[in-house]
């Protein structure tokens, strides 16, 4: 789970890491305000999830309230477009209001779980501003890590030794030793899958300040922390798949037309890519899950369909504890009641395919029923140019 | 022979009373999996489908003498589970449960390796030697004994694989689910040493998905050491940058666990990647 910059900032000072005094602001009025409060140059920040806010626009900086005014209608209730967020932008309904800092040195901080090691990572690297993969690729030899054992935690040497190697005077190697050891125990005290402020900087009076924040939590741990559940910002997810999240499904929207209906994470992803390799391209991920019942396939299969993109259905299952005549049962009943105009190809394997068929064949509905997989897709090619 | 599960294997089941638990226990049974006790605390005493429940591990390890264990038990309380069973002398935990802290696997993935507990899992549909023991929740019916490894980061999809050389005749030694989280317990390496020790198994079907590099490390290993073919498919060519695929494990970041590099680096090491997921029964065909 994502959360905005002004969010993690909060986060971030009840953390002890210091930030630019600031406000979010959701009105011009009420960024004028903020902008008086702070006096002097402030930066308008536009909040969205996505990153790449600065090349795209969506950072301001102004001199004055009345320019704090102009920036925040420029930005506010306008989608804002950066190379994470697709052509269509994100709507911005918030900016964060800061006071400007003068920059001296920039700094790349984060932390992660090294999959690999399978531990928790410290990365940091006296090349901030730029993205860390960016870093990686152009000067790898920049990049500083820290691995922690859990069983100790990290220690003040090591992040001494870390903030050691930036390159900075005494006072700012202090300053970020005690910044890492903070952002680490956020890290493991939220449950989170990565921190990372880029850039942190020295300003002009020597203080080390985290300019930007950046907090991804592990959903799995989220059952812990009601508090971060409460920053979900439900403007910033899509509708329908907030729709799957609260009846236990697993929905991500795409770009293409074909709907799929899948059981299993990693069976939806392969079904995807056939769809792909049938010439079609998919409409959305929809993983209904192992133990779905009736009602679950049916929510599912009338949620992939209020996609207004869907040309064509894909239903592929594997039953497993799943059975398939259960979900033969739920696709009739969602077909009939939503009177479906578009093709559905169904492909069923598993426990109880007999009976699952059977209904299915016995429904008066009129799918194309695939044996198997190379069938199924041949079937949505066909059915994708008959739909047009 | 098959790998780590076989006949010989007295199979504990943890969380044994919940409705999960117990349906599994009784298929399990059922395929002819020698399930040897349950634990659910506050429950000890009991039995489910004439399987004694006790309320702690050590009280099962003693009364049972159990070597592997499976826990079907909620995520808040799984990581206390497999901890149990690997302070308690298990060799072998099974772990179904998805959901799991990734903050909670560091640690307990840290005390397994001091406690040389093999773990399989989190989030994992388990382990099958078909014919000799199924410690999972497939379908037992789809799996014939035979020649072939199968180790899978995902449930359903090893079972497509699975049935596709079924249905062409060919059986499995062991098929494996790996698990798809960020922190699992045995890799794809470590089963290939395992299926390249086995006079079982012919040949490998590694199902890989986007995220993490467990792929390449795979692939790197397989080009080194590993000696006999192997057939792979790997989920997720057409996924998003930066979004979690329903695994945990599976999300694209910053350019790393992309389908385009494991692909790469699997071909490179000689393997049969294919494009389809429809075609992994006919390439191990063409292999074996």
């Amino acid at each position: 789970m994502k959360i905005h910059e002004y969010q993690a900032k909060e986060l971030f000072s009840s953390f002890s890491i210091p930030v630019p005094a600031g406000k979010v602001a959701s009105s011009p009025s009420e960024a004028s305000e903020a902008a008086a409060s702070l006096s002097g140059r402030v930066v308008v920040k536009a909040q969205i999830y996505a990153g790449g806010r600065g090349k795209a626009g969506g950072v301001l900086v102004v001199d004055s309230p009345e320019a704090a005014r102009g920036a925040a209608e420029k930005l506010l209730a306008h989608p804002l477009v950066t190379h994470q967020t697709g052509p269509a932008g994100r709507m911005v309904n918030r900016v964060l209001v800061e006071r400007a800092t003068d920059v001296e040195t920039e700094i790349y901080l984060g932390i992660t779980i090294d999959r690999t090691r399978r531990l928790p990572v410290i990365m940091a690297s006296p090349a901030g501003g730029m993205e860390i993969e960016q870093i990686a690729s152009d000067s790898p030899e920049k990049i500083f890590k820290e691995w922690i054992s859990p069983e100790i935690g990290l220690r003040t040497f090591q992040a001494y030794r870390l903030a050691s190697k930036l390159g900075l005077g005494p006072s700012q190697t202090k300053q970020v030793t005690k910044i890492i050891s903070n952002l680490y125990r956020l890290f493991v005290e939220k449950d989170c899958m990565l921190v990372e402020i880029n850039p942190l900087v020295v300003d002009a009076d020597g203080s080390v300040i985290a300019l930007d924040a950046k907090v991804n939590f592990d959903d799995n741990g989220l059952f812990r922390h009601p508090e971060v559940e409460s920053m979900r910002d439900p403007n910033e997810e899509n509708q329908l798949e907030l729709e799957a999240k609260k009846n236990n499904l697993n929905y991500i929207k795409l770009d293409g037309n074909v709907g799929c209906l899948v059981n299993g994470a990693g069976l939806a992803m392969a079904t995807m890519d056939l769809i792909k390799l049938a010439g079609a391209a998919p409409a959305n991920f929809l993983d209904v899950g192992g133990s779905a019942n009736e009602e679950m396939i049916e929510k599912g299969f009338s949620l992939l369909l209020s996609d207004p993109d869907v040309r064509a259905v894909f239903i592929n299952i594997f039953g497993g504890i799943l059975r398939c005549d259960i979900l033969a049962r739920g696709i009739v009943a969602a077909v009939k009641r939503l009177e479906v105009d578009v093709p559905v190809v169904v492909r069923l394997e598993g426990t109880n395919v007999e009976q699952g068929r059977e209904i299915l064949a016995q429904s008066g509905l009129s799918f194309l029923r695939a044996s198997d997989l190379d069938e199924a897709a041949k079937l949505i090619a066909r059915a994708l140019k008959e739909g047009k | 022979m098959s790998i780590l599960v076989d006949k010989t294997t007295r199979v504990l089941v943890q969380g044994i009373t919940g409705r999960e638990g117990s349906f599994h226990t009784q298929q399990m049974l059922a395929y002819g999996t020698n399930v040897v006790a349950g634990v659910t605390p506050g429950k000890g005493g009991q039995s489910v489908h004439d399987v004694p429940v006790f309320d702690t591990v050590a009280e099962a390890m003693g009364k049972t003498e159990p070597n592997a264990a499976m826990i079907f038990v909620p995520p808040r309380f799984a990581a206390d589970a497999i901890l149990e069973a690997a302070e308690g002398g298990i060799e072998l935990v099974i772990c179904l449960t998805e959901g799991i802290p990734v903050n909670d696997m560091v640690l307990v993935r840290r005390y397994l390796d001091i406690r040389g507990t093999k773990l399989i899992g989190p989030n994992t549909p388990g382990i099958i030697s078909p014919g000799k023991a199924k410690l999972g929740l497939m379908a037992g019916y789809i799996h014939r004994e035979g020649s072939v490894g199968v180790m899978s980061r995902s449930g359903t999809l090893t079972y497509e694989a699975v049935n596709q050389l079924s249905q062409r005749g060919i059986g499995q030694s062991t098929c494996v689910g790996i698990g798809g989280d960020p922190i699992i317990g045995l890799s794809f390496i470590d089963l290939l040493a395992l299926f390249e020790e086995d006079e079982q198994t012919e040949a490998v079907v590694l199902i890989g998905e986007i995220g993490g590099n467990a792929e390449e490390q795979a692939a790197r290993y397989i080009a080194d050491e590993f000696t006999k073919p192997v057939v792979s498919f790997i989920a997720g060519r057409t996924a998003p940058p930066g979004r979690r695929m329903g695994h945990a494990g599976a999300i694209v970041t910053g350019g790393t666990g992309t389908a385009a590099a494991k692909i790469a680096a699997l071909s490179e090491a000689g393997v049969t990647v294919v494009e389809s997921p429809a075609q992994i029964g006919s390439a191990i065909a063409s292999v074996i």
